[in-house]
């Protein structure tokens, strides 16, 4: 909603420690996401992706480190800061995350309700291309329990962009959905990103997907507790001489010495 | 010119004509309906063939700040468009006005919203009346199979269920079963201690309570929280294994959802709604009794002697036999309203409080019912 300094990264860890409990998921993790970049973080499951994802929207707390997004520390922040945080962070949630007693236009309308002061007028516009950039154009009085899977996350989407984020995060944004509309859903997430400059982080494990959209990929390890192996996926692919690496983009079973 | 950003306008040319339309500052969502009024009105009396449209001291511009712009060339359905061109644009802005370019800004709703007239509401509800009965016949006869089920198959039964359930709408509802309990008998004992008082008759302010608590007040008040507690907790949880899909793996599985989920809490309720009315009883008792003695000045052993004399064993197992039949009630409603949720969170809420409401409601018919029956029985 904000414009951003373009100097800045949009996302930057430094030294991150997290866990649940006992259990110690990342050690000393650090990354940034430059500007208008579309970055995935990948790994196979159990890895901390998910963990990761709500350290960076702000939903789990690090034991240790610094999350700064848009230049704020998230770990520091008071509600106040983390408020202005919010307005310009926006996350499409694996199910989608819609409210079901909600139709399309009151999900998408209900940020620009409580963060502007616009008219109900107005706010009809801006649903409306909300709704018209997801390709869900007149679908402003349906309910999501009469959507398929692929436009309840595209009508999702259109909610998380409400107030024109500068960043945007992806939870799984092509599991459970067909081939098509998976490929769909990558191409608009590059449009977007493209289009509105929008920066897009993505956690998925969807090969197809990485390939298709990502800039630059993180790979998480949930034996070495953070990060090995960053860059281009297409080069990671080739050159990587991480076994793990290899079998993750080989899509092989990793080999073990019996 | 400009101040921290806000945008402004400054048209030139002739009426008519082509418009230069120049634009500084930010073109954000914030000022979406301020830049809107202004350029629409600055327009009006311009009536401009076409606009060129200068972006160069724009700072910033979001996808709300070009819709703007892209609906004046493009119309909103009220009002008409203007050719336009854009000079001076960032790579950025060129490329999110083609973004909004591209899409269809006018399309018309799919689906009106839903308007029913008086009939329509009157012919729906008729509808889900039936079909809610439909479903409550046909639940209440599963559930009645059930216990037929369990004692052809007892290892079946699913036991730590029960006894967990046991242990939710039993131990841990002691607290407040007797906190209320004993309010009400304390409440009780001072209403008609004030009228009896009047004729010396302070005794009978025990038998007073003492019936009241265990004819009506004991298995009333243990129904209706044990309703408040389980039956919208019976309803939420099968509410959301319905919407989770739960429900379905288990009748994929070849599993009975009634008798796996349903009949074990109401075996539950069944067999330890009895015992908090019993305590229900010491509770209300007891607090009448703490009246007596402290406020009237009778002992514990007349108060304890003259409850004794008022009430008969069959009216308490009879009260106990009823409190049962409120429990099958409570529990199997609360189970039918979760089985009945479709859609999402708000059914599960609406199933709950349904539950609860429907309980209470029958809780009361039944227990008429039962002082008509028991009525003729004792005479």
């Amino acid at each position: 909603m904000k414009p951003v300094s373009s100097n800045e990264p949009a996302i930057c860890v430094e030294g991150l420690d997290a866990g649940y409990a006992d259990k110690v998921i990342f050690d000393r993790l650090s990354f940034q996401v430059e500007r208008g970049e579309l970055f995935v973080i990948l790994g196979g499951s159990g890895c901390g992706k998910s963990t990761l994802l709500r350290l960076l929207i702000g939903l789990k707390s690090p034991s240790a480190g610094r999350i700064l997004i848009n230049g704020v520390d998230i770990t520091t922040a008071d509600e106040m800061a983390m408020n202005g945080v919010r307005t310009g962070i926006g996350v499409l949630f694996q199910s989608g995350a819609l409210f079901g007693s909600m139709t399309l236009a009151e999900n998408v309308a209900l940020p620009l309700k409580e963060y502007t002061n616009l008219s109900p007028d107005a706010i009809e516009r801006v649903v409306a291309m909300k709704l018209a950039m997801v390709s869900l154009a007149g679908h402003e009085n349906h309910y999501p329990s009469e959507l398929s899977g692929g436009m309840v996350k595209r009508a999702g989407l259109a909610r998380a962009m409400a107030l024109d984020p500068s960043i945007l995060f992806f939870d799984e944004p092509s599991a459970g959905l067909d081939p098509i509309t998976a490929a769909e859903l990558d191409q608009l997430i590059k449009d977007l990103n493209r289009g509105l400059g929008t920066t897009v982080v993505v956690v998925t494990h969807d090969l197809e997907s990485i390939m298709t959209i990502a800039d630059r990929v993180i790979m998480l390890d949930g034996k070495k507790k953070g990060i090995i192996a960053e860059g281009d996926p297409r080069e990671l692919k080739m050159h990587s001489q991480d076994p793990l690496v290899q079998s993750f983009f080989n899509r092989e079973p990793l080999k073990t010495v019996l | 010119m400009e101040d921290h950003g806000i945008p402004v306008i400054s048209l030139s040319g002739e009426k008519g004509g082509d418009i230069l339309l120049s634009l500084s500052g930010r073109l954000t969502l914030e000022n979406l309906e301020m830049v809107d009024r202004e350029l629409r009105s600055q327009l009006a009396g311009l009536a401009p063939a076409s606009l060129t449209v200068d972006l160069a001291g724009v700072d910033y511009l979001d996808s709300a700040g070009a819709l703007v712009l892209v609906l004046l060339e493009k119309g909103d359905g009220s009002s008409r468009t203007i050719p336009q061109r854009f000079v001076n644009v960032t790579p950025q802005a060129e490329r999110i006005i083609a973004l909004l370019n591209r899409l269809d800004l006018n399309s018309q709703h799919l689906k009106s919203v839903e308007h029913f007239s008086i009939f329509e509401y009157a012919g729906e509800a008729t509808f889900y009346i039936i079909r809610g009965f439909r479903h409550i016949m046909t639940f209440f006869g599963e559930l009645l199979v059930a216990p037929f089920h369990a004692v052809r198959h007892p290892r079946l039964v699913r036991w730590d269920a029960v006894f967990v359930q046991m242990k939710r709408v039993g131990v841990d509802g002691l607290p407040i079963v007797g906190l209320i309990s004993m309010l009400v008998g304390v409440v009780m004992a001072f209403m008609s201690a004030l009228q009896l008082k009047q004729f010396g008759a302070d005794i009978y302010v025990a038998s007073l309570v003492g019936v009241a608590i265990v004819k009506e007040l004991g298995p009333m008040m243990t129904a209706i929280i044990v309703a408040g507690r389980s039956g919208s907790a019976f309803a939420a949880e099968i509410g959301t294994m319905m919407i989770n899909q739960e429900v379905d793996a288990l009748v994929t599985m070849g599993l009975n959802p009634v008798r796996y989920l349903a009949f074990p809490k109401v075996l539950a309720a069944i067999l330890v709604v009895p015992l908090l009315t019993m305590y229900s009883f010491i509770f209300g008792i007891g607090g009448g009794m703490l009246v007596g003695v402290l406020g009237l000045d009778l002992t514990v052993f007349t108060y304890v002697q003259q409850t004794l004399k008022a009430i008969s064993t069959f009216e308490v197992v009879s009260s106990l036999f009823k409190s049962a039949v409120f429990a099958a009630l409570i529990a199997g409603i609360g189970c039918q309203r979760g089985f009945q949720a479709r859609g999402g969170a708000e059914a599960v809420g609406s199933m709950a409080t349904s539950a609860v409401v429907s309980a209470i409601f029958l809780v009361i018919v039944a227990d008429s019912a039962f002082a008509i029956v028991l009525h003729y029985i004792s005479n």
